[in-house]
C-alpha cells in the first residue's frame, strides 16, 4: 500500500512540476492544484505506524475506549485543514486567472510581463 | 450569461426541489448531532449549501439567490461573530479560550447543549454563506470577481461587463 | 497560564467581522471607528505584553486548556512579543494612511476587513507554538494579502498578483510537505515537543531534509536570493499604503518564522548549515542592492531594497548564536518600521506626481520641505548613519559577525550599507532634489493625512536610535530566549519535559 501510495505521490508531483513548467496560466493552475494533492496525499503516509485498512479512528461511544492498531486520527484532521485552505486559494485563483486573461486578452504568461520591465 | 445555458433537465429539478428541504433539515440534524457523533457545524454547512448549490446547477444562479434571500456576506460575518462570541466566555471566568461549557442535563430529543453547540451553530453559517458565495460567484460569470471598480478601470482593461 | 495572550486575536477577528458587516458609504465612518479601536486595543496590549514578557519571562497558554504537546500552544517570548509590538503599530499607521489616500471604492469593499486579516495571521504567525497552526497563520494572512494585493482589479495588479499568488501557493505546498515529514519523523508538530525529539532521531538525513524544505518554503516568503522574484513584480501595483504593510509585515513574518523554527526547533541543523546561510545572506543582500541600482521607479527601488534588507535578517540566522539572533530581531524591528516610513513617504510624493517614475519626478525639496526632510532622516537610518536606530542594528550585526570570525559576510555586509546608501540618494537626486521639468504650481499639496504616517515613523526611528540601549538589551534577552531550546520545552511543557506530559497522558 506505501509503495503504491509513494508511486502516486511522486508521479502527482512530477505531473505538477511538468504543468507548471508550461506557459499558460490555466496548465500553471491545473499544476498547483495537483501539487496540493500530492502534498496531501504525502501528509496521509506519515501518520503514526504508516496506512492501515479497515480501523478508523473511532473512539468507543460507551466506553471510549480505542481499538488497538486504529489509524492515526491527526493526519486526517491535518489533510481536512489543509483541503479546505486549498480549496479556498484555488477557488480565489481560479477567478484571479480568469480576470487577469480578461484583462490581458491571452492565456500566455510571457504576455503578462508588464510589470517586470524596467 | 455570455452564453445560453438550459437549466432544463426536468428530472434534476424534480429531486432537487423535494431535496431541498431534506437536505437542510439533515444539515441541520448534521449540527445538533455532531458532538459525539460524526457531524458538527462544518460538514452540516456543507450539506446545507450543497442543498443550494443543486438549486443552482438546476434552474441557475438567479433563482439559486431567489430561493434563500440572504445576504451571504453578512451571513458569514454574522457567523464569525456567533462563533467568536461564544468561545470567550470561559476567558472571563479566567480559563483558556474556548474552554467548555454545558449543560448539567440533556435537553429531552435534543442532547446536551454546551457552548461549544453555539459555536458550532457559526460555523455552520459561516461555511453556508462562503461556499454558497464562492460558487455563485464562479457561475454567474459576467459578475465574477466584482473587484473591479468603476473609477478605476482602465480601458485596456476590457472585461466584458454585460 | 496567560489567557490573556488570545485576545490579540480575537479582537481583530471580531473587528473584520463587524467591518465587513458596516463596509458601505453610509456607515463607513463607524466601520473606521471599529477598526481603529481594535487595533489601538492590539497596540496597548501589545506593548503591556512586551513589558510583561521583559519582567516575567515566557508567556504560554493553551487552547481549551489541553496540555502543551496536543492542544493549541500560543507561546509569547522576547522575539514574539517585540514582533507583534512593532506589526500592530505598522498597522496603525497604514490605516491612517489609508484613511487619508484611499478612494471610497476601497473602503466599501473588504479593504478593512482584509486588513485586519492580515493583522491576524501575523499575530497568529508570531504567537503560535505549534507548526501545523503556523500553517494555518500563514495561509490567513496570505489568502488576506491576495485579496489586498488585487482589490481594485488593474490590469498590472492582476498580472504581478497571479505571479504572487501562484510563487507563495508553492513555498506554502513546501510548508506543508515539511509539516508531513516532520510529523512523519518525529510524531509531533508542538514546536517545543518536535525541539525535544529532535535530538534522538535515529536518520540525521531527513533532518536536513526537512531544514531545507523549510529553509525553502520560509526562504520564499522572506523573499530570499533564488526566490524572490514575486516581489519586485508585484509590490509595486497595489496601492501605496497595502505596499507599505506588505513590506514591513510579510517578508518580516517569513524571516521570524526562519529565526523561529530553524534557529529553535531545528537548532542543531541550522549550525550545520549555517556556512550555507551565510552565502545565501550575503548574494541576497548584493543581488538586492545592485537590482535597485537599476530600477527608475519610487516603489520597485524601495521593492529591491526590502530583497536586501532581508539579506541582514538571514545574516543574523546564520551566525546562529544566541548574539546573532539578537542582532537580527534588532535590525529586523528597525527595519520593519523606517522600510514603511520610506513607502510612506515615497508614495505620497508619488500621489502628487500621479507617477512613480525618477525621469518624471522632481523639485520636492523646494515645494514640501518637511516631506523631504524625513525622507532624508528616513534614508540615513536605512543606509545605517548614527544617530538613526539603522545604525545600531546593523553595528550588532556587524559587531556578532566579527566576534564569530564571520569577517566575509560582515564585510560584504557593510559595503552593502554604503551602496544602500548611494542607491536611496538616487532617489533624493530625481525626485526631491533636481528641478522639476514640468509646471510644479498645480500640482496638489501633500495633506497632512499623507504626510504624518511616514513621520511619525521616521521620528520614532530616531526615537529607538537616542534610546537605543533598551531595545537593545531587550533585543538580546530576545535572542537569548530564542536560542534556549531548554528553556522554551520547559516553559511550553512544564520542567520535566514535554515527552513527561504524554507518558502521563498515556497511563
Amino acid at each position: 500500500m506505501i509503495f503504491l501510495l509513494s508511486i502516486a505521490i511522486g508521479s502527482l508531483f512530477a505531473g505538477a512540476i511538468f504543468l507548471m513548467l508550461r506557459r499558460s496560466v490555466i496548465k500553471l493552475i491545473l499544476g498547483l492544484i495537483l501539487l496540493a494533492h500530492g502534498a496531501h496525499l504525502l501528509m496521509f503516509t506519515m501518520g503514526d505506524g504508516g496506512v492501515r485498512r479497515g480501523a478508523p479512528p473511532i473512539v468507543d461511544y460507551e466506553t471510549g475506549a480505542v481499538a488497538p492498531g486504529t489509524a492515526d486520527p491527526l493526519v486526517q484532521a491535518l489533510i481536512l485543514t489543509a483541503i479546505v485552505i486549498s480549496f479556498g486559494i484555488t477557488a480565489f485563483i481560479i477567478a484571479l486567472a480568469y480576470r487577469a486573461t480578461q484583462a490581458v486578452k491571452s492565456d500566455d504568461l510571457d504576455d503578462m510581463a508588464t510589470t517586470d520591465r524596467l | 450569461m455570455s452564453k445560453t445555458v438550459n437549466y432544463d433537465s426536468i428530472v434534476l429539478r424534480t429531486v432537487s426541489r423535494l431535496m431541498m428541504p431534506l437536505l437542510l433539515l439533515l444539515s441541520v440534524f448534521m449540527l445538533i448531532r455532531g458532538h459525539n457523533l460524526p457531524g458538527g457545524g462544518f460538514i452540516g454547512g456543507l450539506v446545507a449549501s450543497s442543498a443550494i448549490i443543486m438549486q443552482m446547477i438546476a434552474f441557475g444562479p438567479t433563482y439559486a439567490r431567489d430561493v434563500i434571500r440572504v445576504n451571504y456576506l453578512t451571513l458569514a460575518s454574522i457567523g464569525i461573530l456567533i462563533a467568536v462570541v461564544w468561545s470567550m466566555p470561559a476567558l472571563f471566568f479566567g480559563m483558556p479560550f474556548m474552554a467548555a461549557f454545558w449543560m448539567s442535563a440533556p435537553i429531552p430529543g435534543v442532547g446536551t447543549m454546551g457552548t461549544p453547540v453555539a459555536f458550532d451553530v457559526g460555523v455552520f453559517l459561516t461555511v453556508i454563506a462562503v461556499t454558497t458565495k464562492i460558487a455563485l460567484l464562479l457561475s454567474e460569470e459576467p459578475d465574477l470577481f466584482p473587484l473591479d471598480m468603476e473609477d478605476d478601470e482602465e480601458p485596456e482593461a476590457g472585461a466584458p461587463r454585460v | 497560564m496567560a489567557n490573556h495572550l488570545f485576545l490579540p486575536l480575537i479582537s481583530p477577528m471580531l473587528a473584520s467581522a463587524l467591518a465587513l458587516l458596516f463596509a458601505r458609504d453610509k456607515t463607513r465612518m463607524v466601520a473606521r471607528v471599529i477598526v481603529l479601536a481594535s487595533i489601538i486595543f492590539n497596540l496597548i496590549y501589545s506593548i503591556w505584553l512586551l513589558w510583561v514578557v521583559g519582567n516575567e519571562g515566557i508567556q504560554v497558554t493553551q487552547g481549551a486548556g489541553w496540555e502543551a504537546p496536543f492542544g493549541v500552544t500560543l507561546v509569547a517570548d522576547g522575539a514574539s512579543a517585540l514582533m507583534l509590538c512593532v506589526a500592530t503599530l505598522l498597522m496603525l499607521v497604514t490605516v491612517s494612511y489609508s484613511f487619508a489616500s484611499l478612494d471610497p471604492g476601497y473602503e466599501n469593499f473588504f479593504y478593512y476587513p482584509l486588513l485586519l486579516l492580515l493583522l491576524l495571521g501575523v499575530s497568529g504567525a508570531f504567537l503560535t507554538g505549534d507548526i501545523f497552526n503556523l500553517y494555518v497563520w500563514f495561509e490567513i494572512l496570505l489568502l488576506a494579502s491576495f485579496g489586498l494585493m488585487t482589490l481594485g482589479g488593474s490590469r498590472p495588479q492582476l498580472e504581478g498578483g497571479l505571479k504572487y499568488v501562484v510563487l507563495n501557493l508553492f513555498g506554502s505546498t513546501a510548508f506543508l510537505v515539511a509539516c508531513g515529514l516532520i510529523y512523519g519523523t518525529v510524531g509531533s508538530l508542538n514546536m517545543a515537543h518536535v525541539a525535544e525529539r529532535m535530538s534522538s532521531v535515529t536518520n540525521p538525513g531527513i533532518v536536513t531534509v526537512i531544514a531545507c524544505l523549510f529553509f525553502f518554503a520560509y526562504g520564499g516568503k522572506a523573499a530570499i536570493l533564488p526566490l524572490f522574484f514575486w516581489l519586485p513584480t508585484s509590490y509595486h501595483t497595489p496601492p501605496v499604503a497595502v505596499t507599505a504593510i506588505f513590506s514591513g509585515l510579510l517578508t518580516k513574518v517569513g524571516a521570524y518564522s526562519l529565526y523561529r523554527v530553524l534557529g529553535l526547533v531545528l537548532q542543531d541543523e541550522l549550525i550545520r548549515l549555517a556556512p550555507f546561510v551565510l552565502a545565501v545572506a550575503g548574494l541576497t543582500m548584493v543581488v538586492g542592492v545592485f537590482g535597485a541600482m537599476a530600477q527608475m521607479n519610487v516603489r520597485r527601488i524601495l521593492s529591491f531594497h526590502i530583497i536586501s534588507q532581508i539579506g541582514y535578517s538571514l545574516m543574523g540566522l546564520g551566525l546562529a548564536s544566541a548574539i546573532g539572533l539578537a542582532a537580527g530581531l534588532l535590525f529586523t524591528a528597525h527595519v520593519m518600521i523606517v522600510k514603511t516610513a520610506l513607502f510612506f513617504i515615497g508614495g505620497a510624493a508619488e500621489q502628487v506626481y500621479g507617477t512613480g517614475d525618477l525621469k518624471k519626478m522632481g523639485g520636492i525639496a523646494r515645494r514640501e520641505p518637511l516631506l523631504s526632510i524625513f525622507w532624508f532622516l528616513g534614508i540615513l537610518s536605512l543606509a545605517g548613519i548614527p544617530p538613526m536606530s539603522g545604525f545600531f542594528g546593523k553595528l550588532a550585526l556587524l559587531q556578532a559577525g566579527i566576534n564569530q570570525g564571520a569577517l566575509l559576510i560582515s564585510v560584504v555586509a557593510a559595503f552593502t550599507g554604503i551602496l544602500t546608501f548611494f542607491s536611496m540618494l538616487k532617489i533624493w537626486n530625481e525626485v526631491f532634489w533636481k528641478k522639476s521639468y514640468g509646471d510644479m504650481s498645480k500640482l496638489p499639496r501633500v495633506t497632512p493625512g499623507l504626510l504624518w504616517p511616514g513621520a511619525i515613523l521616521v521620528i520614532i526611528s530616531f526615537a529607538l536610535g537616542i534610546g537605543a540601549g533598551g531595545l537593545v538589551d531587550y533585543s538580546q534577552m530576545a535572542g537569548a530566549q530564542l536560542f534556549d531550546r531548554a528553556a522554551y520545552i520547559s516553559s511550553v511543557c512544564g520542567s520535566n519535559g514535554c515527552e513527561a506530559v504524554v507518558d502521563l497522558a498515556l497511563r
